[in-house]
């Protein structure tokens, strides 16, 4: 079985010293985080641990953070509801791996404990029934706090190298759009205004605003509103710590050691995903450094589906046909997905680009895991 | 069982599966067939970027918030229309329809539409239900197909109104949760397809998703769909070489052409074998009945590969009984 190499032509333009799968080894070699963003449903979770797998096999310490693992992935790694922490998979390597399912609601309960002026004033909004609404309704807290958790173990010392799935949004520019909208969300003018209603100048618009509020209370019910001020004003003070800290992460997130990976598959709008993805990040001035093509098909021979087809109707009826007819539909697939990701390549043109083949077997246990990383890491077994 | 008494009662289906197995091309194939059979249908995405136009033809650029023509009617054919229904939009009409005018829109840009939306949550998904609710009221078309968030967010969409009326909901919004109850909890207003690829992961999805929605929601749940099926080529026990011996008119084949020709074949077997397991798995787990569409052999899915779909889906269909929907005669209107 050939697995196709994606990158034939842009390998006349560049010399390339090494292959795709060699740099993106060197990746995992050196950066002290990678982030893998797609669109759901093109393989991240399975790619993040992999890279995790890969980097400990190399001698290094490293720990993923997977968002939604399915069952089976998440058993093997062993994160059966063993809360926020950190722990190890087992598995023998010259280095380690360590796996965790983020818990939104308990990172963003450290937080509060961490940047509460009090025990009493974190008590309090621990205890708010708003903000424990927050890391479900509020679109992009999930999204922050997986960069949150991400700076905490980075600053940790106990890893080398933190490799973060991105959550399963429809849209993979949440990851970077969303932590901006939880910060605002805490920190905005209105609540200023809802916090402080009598204050000088501000009293006019305070007026209206609180007219507002008690209209929607009419509209969604009275005691929830006043669940949310009470929260705003327990919350008052502690804008700044968490402005501060987001900047950090930001901070985090521009650095060089900082990979950005994207992951996706051979589908219309995962690949359109992809590229908007890549735009967006270039605009922040950021790179893709990697991209990872998942569940590509193979193709067999030359890939020259015509002639097969051709073989196959004047052979009619025999086996041979039948080999051939197989062949062609093969290929046909192979050089389908092929056109679809070329707008997807050029758009990052300076990652590395290696494509994983479809597999005759689902990734859900280490040896599965394992095997996917030959795959993705070009060795033989 | 003829396509046209398929789509009768209910009226609205609601297309869900986790991200990536096909849900709006499944859709659309829902669409063609029951356009196919006169009746009108009305398509609304939920996650606003839908591939949905493309596999039609003509104007592809996004779906908007009012429905837009994507299929026209005619000679027999029911027209299709498409919409998005955006879950801020939704919250900021249901607003401004209980006098928050003026001021909903100027505090829009400061967050307060997000802190009405915290304070309750899951409002902007009872609100979005409740809108699909007026349009299968209101009988603005025949058929009413709803493209669902992906995944996981399917399951709290559709708890979102159960959960409301949980966390003390009072007013307005409380009637809203309730009717939407109503209309979800009713076989013959409301159903959920459950769509998944044949696939160990995606199959097990499906499963927990299927007895949540039934457990906890108490919602119907018609044929689920089983998208992108490998067609089945008879290739156990042939070998290259001996079909090569065996073919009198075969050209000459070197010995990697033949190594190739197994290769294929070998991955072809493994992909019907895993394929095979996951169907019978499903069956084996899920006492529902199963339509299957077939893999379409190009990645750019268009206005002639729908069309071929909505073939196989009329055939699927085809093959159920009453019985498969766990309808007895009389409800059938």
């Amino acid at each position: 079985m050939n697995a196709s190499d994606m990158s034939p032509d842009r390998d006349d333009s560049a010399p390339p010293a090494r292959s795709n799968r060699e740099g993106l080894r060197d990746l995992v070699a050196n950066a002290s985080v990678m982030v893998c963003c797609g669109s759901g449903g093109v393989g991240k979770t399975t790619t993040a641990a992999v890279l995790a797998m890969e980097a400990a096999r190399i001698g290094r310490r490293s720990v993923v953070v997977t968002i939604d693992p399915a069952k089976r992935l998440a058993d093997a790694l062993g994160l059966d509801g063993l809360g926020n922490e950190a722990h190890a998979v087992s598995g023998e390597w010259p280095g380690s791996m360590s796996a965790l399912m983020l818990d939104t609601n308990a990172t963003f309960d450290d937080l509060v404990a961490q940047y509460a002026g009090s025990s009493e004033q974190a008590a309090k909004i621990l205890a708010n029934r708003f903000y424990r609404n927050i890391a479900g309704a509020l679109s992009g807290t999930q999204e922050y706090m997986a960069t949150e958790k991400l700076y905490a173990l980075h600053n940790s010392d106990e890893f080398d190298i933190v490799i973060v799935d991105t959550p399963p949004t429809r849209n993979a520019l949440d990851f970077l759009d969303a932590p901006g909208r939880l910060t605002r969300f805490l920190d905005h003018r209105l609540y200023r205004l809802v916090t402080a209603p009598g204050r000088g100048v501000v009293r006019a618009v305070g007026v209206a605003t609180q007219r507002f509020l008690r209209s929607a209370g009419k509209v969604v019910g009275g005691e929830v509103i006043a669940d949310a001020i009470a929260f705003f004003q327990a919350f008052d003070g502690m804008e700044e710590g968490f402005k501060d800290r987001a900047r950090a992460v930001d901070r985090l997130l521009s650095d060089p050691g900082t990979a950005f990976v994207l992951v996706a598959s051979a589908k219309r709008d995962t690949v359109q995903e992809a590229e908007f993805f890549a735009d967006r990040l270039r605009d922040s001035r950021i790179d893709v450094r990697a991209l990872i093509l998942n569940r590509m098909h193979p193709q067999f021979g030359d890939g020259e589906p015509d002639a097969d087809v051709e073989e196959s109707i004047r052979t009619a009826g025999s086996e041979w046909a039948l080999l051939h007819t197989n062949r062609a539909q093969l290929n046909a697939i192979a050089r389908s997905e092929r056109t679809q990701v070329a707008g997807l390549l050029d758009a990052v043109s300076s990652a590395i680009v290696v494509d994983v083949p479809l597999l005759p077997f689902d990734v859900h246990d280490i040896a599965t895991l394992d095997q996917l990383a030959g795959e993705l890491f070009g060795r033989t077994r | 069982m003829d396509p046209g008494q398929f789509f009768t009662a209910p009226r609205v289906t609601i297309v869900a599966g986790k991200g990536g197995v096909g849900k709006t091309t499944v859709t659309a194939a829902l669409a063609a067939v029951a356009a196919r059979r006169g009746l009108s249908v009305l398509v609304v995405d939920i996650d606003g970027k839908s591939t949905l136009p493309s596999l039609f033809g003509g104007d592809e650029s996004p779906l908007g918030y009012d429905d837009r023509i994507i299929s026209p009617g005619g000679a027999g054919h029911g027209e299709i229309r498409a919409r998005t229904m955006d879950p801020d939009e939704a919250l900021l009409d249901y607003l401004e329809d209980h006098g928050l005018r003026r001021i909903a829109k100027r505090l829009s840009q400061s967050g307060a539409i997000d802190m009405v939306a915290t304070a309750t949550p899951g409002i902007k998904d009872v609100l979005i239900l409740g809108k699909i609710k007026q349009l299968e009221r209101s009988r603005t078309a025949d058929v009413i197909l709803v493209d669902a968030p992906a995944a996981g967010h399917a399951i709290s969409f559709l708890r979102s109104a159960g959960g409301l009326l949980d966390a003390v909901a009072v007013g307005p919004i409380e009637t809203q949760a309730r009717e939407v109850l109503a209309m979800l909890s009713d076989s013959t207003r409301c159903q959920v397809m459950l769509v998944a690829l044949p696939e160990e992961t995606p199959v097990n999805e499906l499963i927990d998703t299927a007895y949540s929605l039934e457990d906890d929601i108490g919602i119907a749940l018609g044929p689920i769909v089983m998208n992108g099926l490998l067609p089945h080529l008879e290739l156990e026990g042939i070998d290259a070489r001996d079909a090569f011996e065996t073919c009198a008119t075969a050209p000459a084949a070197d010995e990697r052409e033949l190594e190739s020709l197994n290769a294929a074949a070998t991955f072809r077997r493994h992909r019907q074998e895993l394929q095979h397991d996951q169907l019978q798995r499903l069956s084996d787990t899920l006492p529902l009945a199963q339509l299957r569409l077939p893999f379409v052999f190009t990645a750019d899915l268009g206005p002639s590969e729908l069309s071929q779909l909505a073939d196989e889906m009329v055939a699927s269909i085809g093959n159920l009984s009453l019985a498969d929907l766990g309808r007895a005669p009389q409800d059938t209107a």
